[in-house]
């Protein structure tokens, strides 16, 4: 089995800079041929051999499953692109400003004939470090945006003082709290901070986000999507599966995305998860190292979650 | 291959059929008890992924990710058209004297036997769908659009709900059915009739009509087929429980069964009776340990073609299920066409991986 064809998911809201990135990346040299999906409506301007245009199409799986919808048309555009392997190494997912990156990122979790060609390898934001704390007021879909990402460029630093820029990163801590944020002037991050991340890695979650251990509660005043992380001890796997399990069933709408790790007595590998929405992909990975502190680290990013009842369902896990 | 006779034409495959013995087999252990007809098998190197295959005439027509055709003739040697330069086919169809292409370039090109090819429609979209009619009409979709162009060359075009997917022209008039988002859409291009919306929740793929034209059916992002009766009711048909999309379907010969993919075995549903297959258990074929990826019933006698995932190909006669091998398991080369010729002497396959063959049963 060749190995699967990593795809970055371009997100951001209208004027950000998501263009100047994607040039960005496809004029660094590199030695590395993308495939690059852009939106139908998209910003043109994108010099690149192998540029497919798409629709936003996005579909409800009719499989009983509220909150799944998939992104249709990606699924026929990369089992047509699959045809051309071999001509590119990566493929780059750009999507319009006002769309959900949930149904793309579903897409590579649901549909088995793109799971089994392609991962999904992260999800960047690009946002405008002037404009995002209006955005943040008034377009829900440019909080779905940081929530969801990985990565996240706060673009156009030079536009706004250091008191603002602190401002604004503590705005998207509060609503992501794992993500990695750089800061930039017209996307200017090297390439291999935003290609490659491996974030729906089960053994590299949170491994790159050392902000991610900061426990708490990162509930803004105004926020409708909230994020929050619990830290325990050992759980027990015969209560935490099937909470985890539930929760993600019952809750799945409103959580936008999860991940942790868990530490299982007498289990010497870390278990891992991470999910969207309803679907949850977990396993055990690495062993923990010596030097580890063996403890169960959750973090849910969502929408009107309740924060105490996840808490306290996660804490009776214990051990 | 011993005990094989080979006679004329029709009577050939029950005739290979009837001399096998005790055709068992278990999970991918190619048994000694399974006849092979493996040395029949001339072997075809495509070069590229098969992603669509039709006999024009005696002619095999294999179209090939890398934008070419290749033709195989009786005799002499096989000849390249690169109908879709630095592209990839990514549908075809015949009618018996051509194979129409779609590719990523946007183009519908239609290729002869000879090697002769024609451009006849362009698109700014990939054109991943097609369907030709009896009459010489093709339909192909790109993106939402639909373009139908008739024996005379008069284009119609439609733009379905969402990306249109499957097309297939219905058996009798000038009639297209369209797969897409939420149902089927049944469509005359050349009449001001609106077009007909069959609806059914979910994302539908495929879309074939039973040679009868009572009954339309999908396949579906859901790992189902879905089917509508046209007469007498309207009803729908739900056929599930497939592991994974059945992609490829093929109707028996006078239309009595619907073979389709996506299971470790064939599944074959019966459409014999006006109800269809409403109520009624489908048979398996050709059950192992692989994902059948493509089916293919024989044009005049109820043997089915398999192939696998794991690039296997088998022949299953419907009615007892007695298997023989026409490929062996292949890495890496899992089945992704397969036809018959007209009089059904010889079966065309092609794999992911570039290699294909061509099975003779009779000349």
């Amino acid at each position: 089995m060749p190995d699967k064809i990593p795809v970055t998911v371009l997100t951001g809201y209208l004027g950000a800079g998501k263009t100047t990135l994607l040039n960005r990346i496809l004029t660094e040299q590199h030695g590395r041929r993308y495939a690059v999906i852009v939106n139908e409506f998209g910003e043109i301007g994108i010099d690149n051999d192998l540029v497919v245009g798409a629709d936003e199409e996005v579909f409800e799986m009719n499989n009983g499953c509220i909150c799944c919808t998939v992104r249709g048309d990606l699924i026929r555009i990369i089992e047509g692109l699959m045809k051309r392997r071999g001509k590119f190494d990566a493929i780059i997912v750009e999507t319009t400003g006002l769309a959900d990156p949930a149904p793309v990122a579903q897409t590579f979790f649901v549909d088995e004939d793109v799971a089994q060609r392609a991962r999904l390898d992260a999800v960047v934001t690009v946002a405008d470090a002037k404009w995002l704390s209006e955005r943040l007021k008034d377009a829900p879909e440019a909080k779905n945006q940081i929530a969801f990402a990985d990565v996240i460029l706060l673009n156009k630093t030079d536009l706004v003082d250091a008191a603002g820029l602190e401002k604004v990163e503590a705005q998207i801590r509060a609503i992501n709290p794992s993500a990695t944020i750089h800061r930039t002037v017209n996307c200017n991050v090297p390439i291999g901070e935003v290609l490659d991340r491996k974030a729906f890695d089960l053994d590299r979650i949170m491994e790159v986000e050392p902000e991610f251990l900061e426990e708490g509660h990162h509930h803004h005043h105004d926020e409708e999507i909230d994020s929050f992380s619990f830290r325990a001890g050992e759980v027990n796997p015969d209560k935490f599966m099937p909470w985890i399990s539930d929760l993600t069933q019952r809750e799945g709408p409103n959580i936008l995305r999860c991940k942790g790790i868990v530490a299982f007595p007498q289990e010497p590998r870390r278990f891992v998860f991470q999910g969207v929405h309803m679907i949850l992909d977990g396993d055990l990975s690495r062993e923990w190292r010596p030097d580890e502190k063996r403890e169960s680290r959750v973090v849910f990013i969502g929408r009107d979650l309740n924060e105490k009842a996840i808490r306290e369902g996660f804490l009776a896990c214990a051990a | 291959m011993t005990g094989i006779v080979i006679l004329g034409l029709d009577s050939s495959i029950q005739t290979i059929l009837g001399a096998g013995s005790s055709p068992t087999m278990t999970g991918n252990d190619m048994s000694a008890t399974l006849t092979s007809l493996t040395d029949q098998v001339l072997p075809v190197e495509a070069g590229a992924e098969v992603t669509g295959l039709g006999w024009l005439g005696r002619t095999a027509a294999f179209a090939l990710a890398d934008g070419s055709v290749l033709l195989v003739p009786p005799e002499g040697e096989p000849r390249r058209a690169a109908v879709h330069p630095d592209g990839a086919v990514l549908a075809a169809a015949t009618d018996g004297k051509r194979i129409v292409t779609g590719g990523d370039d946007g183009r519908v090109v239609a290729t002869g036997p000879d090697g002769t090819a024609r451009e006849f429609a362009a698109s700014s979209g990939w054109v991943d769908a097609l369907a030709v009619h009896p009459s010489g009409a093709v339909a192909f979709a790109a993106g939402r659009r639909v373009t139908a162009l008739d024996d005379k060359g008069r284009a119609k075009s439609w733009d379905a709900p969402s990306s249109a997917r499957g097309l297939a022209f219905a058996p009798k008039g000038y009639r297209l059915a369209v797969a897409h988002y939420g149902g089927a859409t049944l469509w005359y291009p050349n009449l001001d009739t609106p077009p007909e919306l069959l609806s059914w929740k979910g994302s539908h793929l495929d879309v074939t009509w039973s040679p009868d034209g009572r009954f339309v059916v999908t396949s579906m992002q859901e790992n189902a087929m879905h089917g509508w009766r046209l007469q007498p009711d309207r009803g729908h048909m739900r056929m599930t429980g497939y592991a994974g999309k059945p992609r490829s379907f093929s109707w028996s010969f006078g239309g009595a069964w619907l073979a389709t993919s996506g299971a470790d075995a064939a599944i074959v549903w019966p459409f014999g009776s006006k109800e269809g297959p409403t109520g009624k258990a489908p048979r398996e074929c050709g059950l192992r340990h692989a994902r059948v990826m493509r089916v293919a019933f024989h044009p005049h006698v109820n043997v089915l073609a398999i192939g696998y995932e794991d690039g296997c190909v088998l022949l299953v006669r419907f009615e007892d299920g007695a298997e023989l091998l026409a490929r062996r398991p292949a890495e890496g080369s899992a089945i992704t066409a397969l036809a018959w010729d007209a009089k059904g002497g010889r079966l065309a396959f092609g794999a992911a991986d570039g290699q294909a063959g061509i099975l003779v049963l009779s000349a």
